[in-house]
């Protein structure tokens, strides 16, 4: 009993202002997250982590994901962070894809082929995202905050976040920087602010049920560049790499508990 | 092919909980032009004995789940679960009551 209040007092603590009045958004992600067959993604993920692949018909189970080579425990929270063997900083998917080409020896164009998938075959990055970012749950998120290069990604980030352009004249922050906003029955969180930051960086990569599809974080900033009328940026380059460091970097300190089930 | 399936069954205050997810495309009518593709048929079996035998629809989602009640139960009970579709095929899943 103890513990649950204990628990209830932290989610309290954590919830941006608005939600904390009986919150129909609260009911509705409740709702929509029970029954989440997020589990079957991690089951396929897991299946595709030990799969051989490629001309070294070698599995993911070497890949450094910062932790030691085949650590997974607590290694999504901890990114994204700096790599010494490639001079940057990565993200989960980046670094995937980064082990696909190193020890699977695949062509980094073949890897990068189908980072998208659809409901009817989800895509192999889709089921690993899920599989590793699983074996974080309950690890307080951590990125890279040390390295200049770490550092550097943060700003630009930043600096993406709030800069303005393309057709719309949009930027993150046109709909990501007012409190109480809100598209249909989705809150737009003021991403800057950590208290709102905080549970959606816990809950990402996530599923979506409706379109039964399970969205990486890669994914999910794409689509923002796509909904601002932005060029396409590339899958895992240095932009939106630096963009995940930013939107982590300020939810740094909450647990994870993802994957999560969106809207 | 029929993807994985995975199911927990807990026993807590004189019933077992079970919840099964499985991974099915859950197709229908309208949306395939007349091929829909669904599971049809849901078995659960308690140590061998069979206690539900389900119909369902075309109306369930993609990936669907299922949790029901047990009444008794006891730690160690095999459950299993499988489903058939309309196209033949099959899968079942089995845990041990925790």
């Amino acid at each position: 009993m103890k513990r649950i209040l204990a628990c209830a007092l932290l989610a309290l603590a954590f919830t941006p202002a608005a939600a904390q009045e009986k919150s129909p958004f609260a009911d509705y992600q409740r709702m929509t997250a029970e029954g989440s067959p997020v589990e079957l993604f991690e089951l396929g993920g897991e299946e595709l982590w030990k799969k051989k692949q490629g001309p070294n018909s070698a599995s993911l189970e070497r890949c450094d994901l910062g932790q030691g080579p085949g650590v997974l425990k607590g290694a999504y929270a901890a990114l994204p962070r700096y790599f010494k063997d490639v001079d940057r900083v990565m993200d989960l998917e980046t670094r995937l894809l980064h082990c696909m080409t190193t020890l699977q020896g695949r062509s980094a164009a073949e890897a990068a082929k189908r980072v998208y998938g659809n409901a009817d075959s989800p895509s192999e990055m889709e089921y690993l995202s899920a599989y590793i970012a699983a074996q974080s749950r309950g690890t307080k998120i951590a990125p890279g905050r040390s390295h200049p290069k770490e550092l550097a990604a943060y700003e630009l980030g930043r600096k993406l976040f709030f800069h303005r352009a393309g057709a719309w004249d949009f930027s993150c922050a046109s709909c990501h920087g007012e409190d109480d906003k809100r598209i249909r029955m989705s809150e737009l969180p003021v991403l800057s602010k950590p208290e709102f930051a905080r549970p959606v960086m816990a809950t990402w990569p996530a599923y979506r049920v409706s379109n039964s599809q399970f969205k990486t974080m890669q994914w999910r900033i794409n689509d923002c560049y796509r909904q601002m009328r932005m060029p396409e940026p590339v899958f895992g380059s240095e932009a939106t790499v630096a963009m995940n460091m930013f939107l982590t970097a300020t939810a740094q300190g909450e647990t994870y508990r993802g994957p999560g089930t969106k809207r | 092919m029929a993807g994985p399936m995975k199911m927990r069954a807990t026993l807590a205050g004189g019933y077992t909980d079970v919840r099964v997810l499985m991974t099915h495309p859950m197709t229908t009518e309208q949306q395939t032009k007349g091929q829909p593709h669904f599971i049809q048929n849901l078995t659960v079996k308690v140590n061998g004995k069979t206690v539900i035998e389900g119909e369902i629809s075309q109306a369930v989602s993609r990936n669907p789940v299922f949790s029901f009640r047990l009444k008794g139960g006891a730690k160690g009970d095999q459950i299993e679960v499988s489903w058939l579709d309309n196209k033949g095929d099959t899968n079942k899943t089995e845990t041990a009551v925790a």
